[in-house]
């Protein structure tokens, strides 16, 4: 690309080469990552990514610039902001244009974990690190469910490029994983664009720096999850789930986020709850525009309106909330306050910032000449065209959207006249005021000036950006238009429409409404949230959470060791038990079982005796003597079953354990004198009994369970011949299995090494005496 | 030669029944001193059990055994009563 050479420095203009080339087709470049698992950083710019990238280098490029001026050289952590906002740039750049699913996942995130940051930027504050906490926790739950739709769209196709999937889009929607894809993908979107029920993180994210909030809660970050919906709409939109989904989602969030936006006093949380609304509109275009995708012919086809209109406004609403939010930074950084109860009649003193307000606000209500004007025309156009589509029963319901959208919209208009007219109008008051009110620095103006130029001039002329930018990008949400002669074309006036009759009633509603705020705004303000607050859910739903789990491991983890051993002897019973009988194994049979003489019943009840007096006994001294009986009475029966070795073993290890207790025992407790009498029903002998009977089932069942003969006719023929030795047992001890018994040796020196030390090094009582 | 089976289990029964004796000795003794004698005798008793046994089994495999269990026996003893005069059963050496 030699044409970039000289304008390589400035990543804006690097894109603004890329638009004859999306105006044909798409352009791709892959860098390999991890080859062997289909893992690769595949950049693919069509006319959708272009866009998002052009949005995001230039506003980004002005948000750095009006960043200069807002934050002090002195006060502020410049370096953590500026690493923290190109982190963040790179990250959104890197979701816009990567077309494998997992790379894009990780700039996804990566985009979450640079708003964290910068949310929480003045970490000293307890509202900002409450607010990066909440953002983080609901956009990464949504990247979490969004990764899990790229893993199923991963197992439908057994790839992760985006375009790939989007070529065997009939695979993936004849599979099963097709709504569960589809809704996890579609959570994950929500999450990070604010859709209700989790826009409640955006309201939260306004204690980042003004520019941030411009940047990534305006313009760019919340538009990463209408750029995965845009994206997706290829592959989902088929379903009638997708339709009424995202339609439904963003008529819901449009008309909770413009009604809640009037109650605010905050100018920061008043533009937040218009971003969530603004949010849902393009959202509701989107869903809308995805019935597109059920006409062969664009022609004659009315829905492909919706996806223009939803590229148009997404543009738009980039411009001019850019510009606002700018606009409400400087009136903060010059007042002193952002509380519209304490500002008005900044017009005379702040012209120019007024302007910018002025064209922000009314772009955003929808007046002519600005550039919101038209795209809301055209998303009242598509509305009503809902009502005439024969697809997913949009003939019957369908009339909902049009009328919440109306509504929805008379309270944008209103909460727009509120943002204006109550910063700027009426009266000064200088002593609510902290700060001597004057006009902003041109370095702070001209970024908002820039945007506002922009919503001017795409308002006037749309069709500027109508075909270079727009058409490419409507055309990569639908592939089916490439190649056919479709052009969007933005006509200024296209006659007396039920559109236009809409936009006038919002404009009569909206001013009515507005004159009368006094008289219903306390309504919303203090009744509607009595019945329900979405924020008041979150908290109570983290606050039971984190009481829930608290309570459960105070329950559970009582920090008794019987209590685990319990847990641990249960679950044995339990699975062992449901095992014998799923797989039916118990097994009775005796056939294969050997002689029982005398001397083993003899044997036996000496051992049943001892085991009764140990668990019957009342002091330490007895049980001990008793388990050196019974275990002098286990060498025995080695010996009956004829063997020396494990009886001469037995016998010594008997005696040392013995002899052990005995040297431990001068320093233990006494068992406790209260004379407990055993309970014959407790939960301790219900648990030892059920061990015992599942080990005794086990046993007797593995008894006559042979599958293959023993092994052990090989060591008998050949102990002495091969290894010369006539004792078997020692000889498999130390040469045909000698490696275990290596082994053993080491668990016994590590136990006398263990021993030793613990003995030996007392460093407590050691610390104790040097601190003397 | 059918005689001598016979008569050696008529031993080891009768030793049995001694072992559950002393057993019982061991259970109800009223001081320790009774449990630790009677384990003793315990001992004493299975050494002549092996030796019945291994008459029974007719192998010398476990001669070994009846040494060791009178060994054992006896330091077991040695110990316990150590133990019930001093309350431990090595004592420290003075210097430390």
């Amino acid at each position: 690309m030699d044409s970039t050479a000289d304008s390589s420095h400035f990543i804006y203009f690097i894109f603004l080469t890329f638009i004859p080339q999306t105006m044909q087709g798409v352009v791709t470049e892959t860098m390999p990552w991890i080859p062997s698992l289909g893992i690769n950083f595949t950049v693919v710019v069509d006319g959708l990514s272009l866009l998002f990238a052009l949005l995001i280098t230039g506003i980004g490029s002005l948000v750095t610039f009006y960043s200069i001026f807002y934050l002090g050289k002195k006060k502020e952590r410049l370096n953590n902001f500026y690493a923290f906002l190109f982190v963040f740039m790179t990250a959104m750049l890197g979701v816009v244009l990567s077309d494998n699913l997992v790379v894009l996942y990780l700039f996804w995130e990566l985009t979450s974990i640079s708003s964290f940051l910068l949310i929480g930027y003045w970490y000293h504050r307890e509202r900002s690190r409450y607010g990066a906490r909440k953002s983080l926790l609901i956009t990464v739950f949504g990247g979490l469910m969004l990764l899990g739709g790229i893993l199923l769209l991963h197992v439908i196709t057994g790839s992760f490029s985006l375009h790939e999937i989007i070529g065997e889009a009939t695979v993936v929607q004849a599979s099963s994983l097709f709504i569960p894809a589809m809704i996890l993908i579609l959570l994950g979107a929500f999450t990070k664009s604010a859709q209700v029920p989790f826009h409640v993180w955006l309201p939260d994210a306004m204690e980042a720096p003004t520019p941030v909030s411009a940047y990534l809660h305006s313009a760019t970050m919340v538009k990463a999850g209408l750029y995965l919906v845009a994206r997706f709409t290829p592959l989902f939109a088929v379903s009638g789930v997708w339709f009424w989904t995202i339609s439904l989602v963003g008529i819901v969030t449009l008309f909770w986020g413009s009604i809640t936006a009037t109650k605010k006093q905050d100018l920061k949380a008043i533009l937040a709850y218009s971003t969530i609304s603004q949010l849902g509109m393009i959202m509701t275009l989107l869903g809308v525009g995805a019935a597109a995708l059920h006409f062969d012919s664009w022609s004659d086809d009315i829905y492909i309106g919706a996806l223009v209109a939803a590229v148009f406004h997404l543009f738009n609403h980039a411009t001019f909330k850019g510009s606002l939010f700018m606009m409400v930074g400087i009136v903060d950084h010059e007042t002193g306050t952002r509380d519209i109860k304490r500002l008005g009649g900044l017009m005379r003193i702040m012209p120019v910032t007024a302007t910018i307000a002025f064209i922000g606000t009314f772009a955003m209500a929808g007046l002519p000449p600005f550039n919101g004007f038209l795209s809301k025309e055209m998303f009242f156009q598509s509305m009503v065209d809902v009502t005439t589509l024969n697809l997913f029963n949009a003939d019957t319901w369908g009339i909902l959207l049009p009328v919440v959208a109306w509504v929805g919209s008379i309270f944008t208009f209103v909460y727009s006249m509120i943002i204006f007219f109550k910063t700027f109008g009426g009266k000064l008051k200088p002593h609510l005021l902290p700060k001597k009110p004057h006009e902003a620095p041109f370095g702070l103006l001209l970024p908002p000036i820039i945007l506002a130029v922009l919503v001017v001039v795409t308002g006037v002329f749309p069709n500027l950006i109508a075909k270079p930018l727009l058409e490419p990008a409507v055309k990569s949400i639908m592939p089916s238009l490439y190649g056919t002669d479709y052009h969007v074309h933005i006509s200024f006036w296209h006659g007396f429409t039920m559109a236009l009759m809409m936009t006038f009633g919002v404009i009569i509603l909206g001013i009515l409404l507005y004159k009368t705020a006094n008289w219903w705004r306390p309504f919303i303000k203090e009744k509607v949230p009595r019945f329900f607050q979405w924020g008041k859910a979150y908290d109570n739903s983290m606050y039971y959470m984190e009481q829930g789990s608290y309570r459960f491991t105070l329950w559970i983890m009582t920090g008794w060791l019987r209590t685990y051993l319990n847990y641990m002897l249960m679950a044995f019973i339990i699975l062992m038990l449901g095992t014998i009988f799923a797989t039916d194994a118990l097994n009775f049979d005796m056939s294969a079982i050997s002689r029982v003489t005398m001397m083993d019943y003899v044997l036996s009840l000496v051992i049943a005796v001892t085991l009764v007096g140990v668990v019957f006994s009342k002091s330490r001294i007895t049980s001990i003597i008793l388990l050196g009986a019974m275990g002098y009475t286990i060498s025995i029966f080695f010996i009956v079953a004829r063997a020396p070795d494990l009886a001469l073993t037995q016998l010594v290890i008997e005696t040392i354990s013995v002899v052990l207790y005995l040297l431990v025992f001068y320093h233990l407790p006494q068992f406790s004198n209260i004379e407990e009498k055993p309970k014959w029903l407790s939960v301790k002998t219900l648990i030892s009994f059920g061990v015992g009977l599942v080990v005794f089932l086990i046993s007797l069942s593995a008894y006559d369970t042979n599958f293959y003969d023993s092994i052990s006719q090989y060591y008998i023929d050949n102990t002495y011949t091969k290894a010369a030795g006539k004792n078997i047992v020692n000889v498999i001890l130390v040469d045909f299995r000698g490696f275990d018994t290596l082994f053993e040796t080491v668990v016994l020196a590590i136990a006398s090494i263990g021993i030793f030390g613990m003995i030996k090094l007392r460093l407590a009582r050691r610390e104790k005496n040097e601190n003397k | 030669m059918i005689i001598l089976p016979i008569v050696l289990s008529i031993g080891l029964l009768l030793y049995s029944i001694s072992i559950f004796l002393y057993l019982y000795r061991i259970l109800k003794g009223p001081t320790t001193s009774d449990k630790v004698v009677a384990l003793d005798s315990i001992g004493m008793n299975l050494v002549a059990i092996v030796a019945l046994l291994s008459m029974l089994l007719d192998t010398s495999a476990y001669l070994d055994v009846i040494l060791l269990i009178a060994l054992l026996a006896f330091i077991g003893t040695v110990s316990f009563a150590k133990f019930i005069e001093k309350g431990k059963v090595i004592e420290r050496e003075r210097d430390n």
